[in-house]
């Protein structure tokens, strides 16, 4: 009897890195765990680091927290309904910063990465787009670094944006008690949902808008609503909703349960994804936001989003339980499943 | 009217009605009560029940003394090893391989197509037929085809060998074909499975007349059944009720969509471009006329005529041992369910699957580790 337990694709599967681990799920939060963050010196004391795996770090600087953020961005196309890669670089990490508590960016940082043959016209009208947006945030621009890299050496244009921030509170995405309401400020599946229709020349696509949005406005409204009572708060972005949640589920040790019907999604969103088989849940949104909210503040911090622009669809769509802890549960109005994560990505990486 | 109606996503929405889903529901505990026996073995044979059955949350609503077995209704898991192998070769000879996305973590004997791709083979995920035509369209390079699914996407395959392909386009037909399947568990000498809950989107394509043969020599009710959860549910209560009573027939209770004669111009389409053979079906047994193969006068399009394809150079190494522990099989045929799987959920998850039952989005093993089964929720 042969003793061989792995065949060579399992092999293959574990010596490299691919394409599931930058999915936003369990892969690549395993990936960053078992490499990226291991052997670096503790980050200063009291404040979040590399270990909790949070939007961003933050480090106490006398009654006051300095927030620190990064991400670089790809996006095929680098043009797509409802925004571009600049939006896309700018609103990210404004919104990192926005789901630490720090609604008021200091300053970006940008770092562009361009392969040899991009048109200098699409450079022009993606720096526009960030100047645009970060007008749009209260942000701006500090310091900068480009590099060219030769054809097909990579994929048209990386951006990557560093943020900081001053906040005089942090919230974390471990902080769900039960009890805690979970708010999401609007539609849910939009950005994934109009980049795939544009790749797949989807015939639906002329109504399918990406919300790629700076968040940090809505947020602050939010956060003065009702001070010290937003438990938790996460960008549902790669993984969508049910990476964002089971996220904070797992950090919290509380379990979730979603109302399936109170979740906002577009028609032309729900439509796409019946077509294609897919769950809004998991597809990646650029311009929303989840908070776990005390359950008494719920009314008020849900008021404070819906008079905003950009919260007006916001709705409370779960509540934190002390059952099923990390996991994520869906009431579907008929019954109840778990919600999975995306294992993997079908489709070309979306942001 | 179309033969087949496709109804659009917003209609569907009424048949998803939550105070008419639980009103069937208890008309369900009612009628499984009155069988008087427990519990009572139904089985669907189809992956798109079993994925809506999951999604809508059903089985935490389906009565106690119900037992609603998923049958060999997931195309991509029945996908035997040598099929696979055939398209890692043929990726490997530098074909560009044009298949389903979720053939591509199928395990193969050494490697699946996902590993075949991370190792420079080029695989091409498409959404249809008329896709990979596309792409061979759009290269000079061979484009192959790897056809999977029953005979509705089979259909797909055909209309696509009928119509115009440029030369550098093949198929490499891995297509299954139900209602054989059905006779094998109905014959395996476990079965408990007192009735059929059958795909209706299958019986679109052939009408619901072709399972009154199978009633009649089995003596076990088929109810046609759609994808909502309402349609899900009403189509178990008209089963149970055939069983209860002891009437085995053939009943539709997908009108909308399903004629007793089905798609005459798919049928004929799909017959004229394939014939039924028999072979293995992953972890099921060998099934007479299983499979979809093409016919002889489409033999300028069959990879299997125009490339040799050499499946022993895989053979160099042993399938993974794990494999041998895999219950995939008996939970296909409705004998076992995942949680019984000493794999299920630890070496078998979705990231790295050992069975192909945990590889589909229809696959039995994924769908309970995504939708959690029907745990007390």
């Amino acid at each position: 009897m042969s003793t061989v337990l792995r065949s060579p694709g399992e092999t293959i599967r574990e010596e490299v890195v691919t394409l599931k681990h930058g999915a936003g799920g369990q892969a690549m939060r395993r990936l960053i765990a078992d490499i990226l963050a291991q052997g670096f010196a503790p980050g200063p004391p009291d404040g979040i680091g590399l270990a909790a795996m949070d939007d961003g770090a933050a480090i106490r600087v006398g009654e006051r927290w300095l927030v620190v953020t990064t991400d670089s961005h790809v996006v095929h196309p680098v043009f797509f309904p409802g925004g571009d890669i600049g939006r896309l670089a700018v609103a990210g990490t404004v919104n990192d910063l926005a789901m630490m508590g720090a609604t008021t960016p200091l300053a970006l940082t940008c770092a562009v990465i361009v392969e040899e043959g991009f048109r200098r016209a699409d450079l022009e009208r993606i720096h526009r787009s960030m100047q645009e947006t970060c007008d749009e945030a209260g942000a701006t621009v500090v310091a900068g670094d480009t590099k060219v890299m030769g054809r097909g050496e990579l994929d048209g244009i990386v951006i990557n944006t560093t943020g900081i921030a001053l906040a005089d509170a942090i919230v974390p995405d471990a902080g769900l008690r039960p009890g805690d309401r979970v708010i999401v400020t609007g539609t849910i599946g939009d950005h994934g949902m109009a980049l795939m229709a544009k790749r797949h020349v989807l015939a639906l696509e002329g109504e399918l808008r990406s919300d790629v949005a700076p968040l940090n406005r809505l947020i602050a409204a939010a956060l003065a609503a009702a001070p010290g009572l937003v438990s938790a708060m996460k960008d549902p972005t790669r993984g969508g909703v049910a990476s964002a949640l089971h996220e904070m589920a797992e950090k919290s040790r509380v379990g979730v349960v979603l109302q399936e019907p109170a979740l906002p999604v577009s028609s032309v969103v729900r439509s796409a994804a019946e077509m294609l088989g897919l769950d809004p849940l998991h597809i990646a949104n650029e311009g929303k936001a989840l908070l776990g909210v005390r359950p008494d503040a719920a009314g008020r911090v849900l008021a404070a989003l819906r008079a905003q622009p950009l919260g007006r669809d916001a709705a409370v769509v779960g509540e934190c339980i002390v059952e099923h802890a990390g996991r994520v549960i869906l009431d579907t109005g008929i019954g109840r499943r778990l919600v999975s994560e995306v294992e993997g990505e079908p489709l070309p990486r979306i942001c | 009217m179309p033969e087949t109606a496709v109804p659009s996503a917003v209609d569907e929405l009424k048949f998803r009605d939550p105070a008419k889903a639980r009103a069937l529901a208890a008309a369900l505990g009612k009628v499984t009560r009155e069988v008087g026996h427990a519990p009572v073995s139904v089985m669907h044979v189809c992956g798109s029940h079993e994925q809506a059955i999951a999604k809508f949350g059903l089985r935490t609503i389906l009565p106690k003394g119900l037992n609603v077995i998923m049958g060999p209704g997931c195309p991509v898991c029945v996908t035997d090893l040598p099929e696979v192998d055939e398209a890692v070769v043929l990726a490997q000879d530098g074909k560009i391989i044009a298949s389903y996305g979720d053939m591509l973590k199928v395990p193969g004997t050494a490697q699946s197509l996902a590993d075949a791709q991370a190792l420079g083979g080029r695989i091409e995920v498409v959404y249809s037929a008329a896709q990979a035509v596309e792409l061979a369209r759009d290269t000079t390079d061979d484009v192959v085809f790897f056809a999977s699914g029953f005979e509705t996407t089979a259909v797909a395959t055909a209309a696509v060998a009928l119509g115009d392909v440029p030369p550098n386009f093949s198929i490499l037909s891995a297509h299954k074909y139900i209602p054989p399947v059905m006779e094998i568990v109905a014959e395996m000498p476990d079965s408990r499975v007192e009735g059929f809950l059958a795909a209706g989107h299958a019986a679109a394509i052939t009408g619901w007349k072709i399972f009154e043969r199978f009633v009649e020599k089995h003596r076990v009710p088929v109810v046609v059944a759609g994808f909502e959860p309402l349609d899900i549910l009403a189509g178990l209560v008209k089963l149970i009720e055939l069983v209860r009573d002891g009437t085995p027939r053939v009943e539709n209770m997908f009108p909308r969509c399903v004629t007793p004669d089905g798609n005459r111009n798919a049928q004929r389409q799909l017959w004229r471009v394939f014939r039924t053979q028999g072979g293995r079906w992953r972890g099921i047994a060998h099934v007479p006329n299983g499979n979809l193969r093409l016919r002889d006068e489409f033999a300028h399009l069959d990879a299997r005529s125009r490339y040799p394809i050499d499946l022993r150079r895989l053979w160099t190494h042993a399938p993974s041992a794990l494999t041998q522990v895999c219950i995939c099989g008996e939970i296909m045929a409705g004998l076992n369910a995942p949680e019984n799987c000493p794999l299920f959920g630890k070496e078998c998850v979705p990231e790295s699957p050992v069975g192909a039952c945990m590889v589909s989005s229809e696959g039995t093993c994924k769908i309970w580790y995504q939708y959690g089964g029907h745990p007390e929720l």
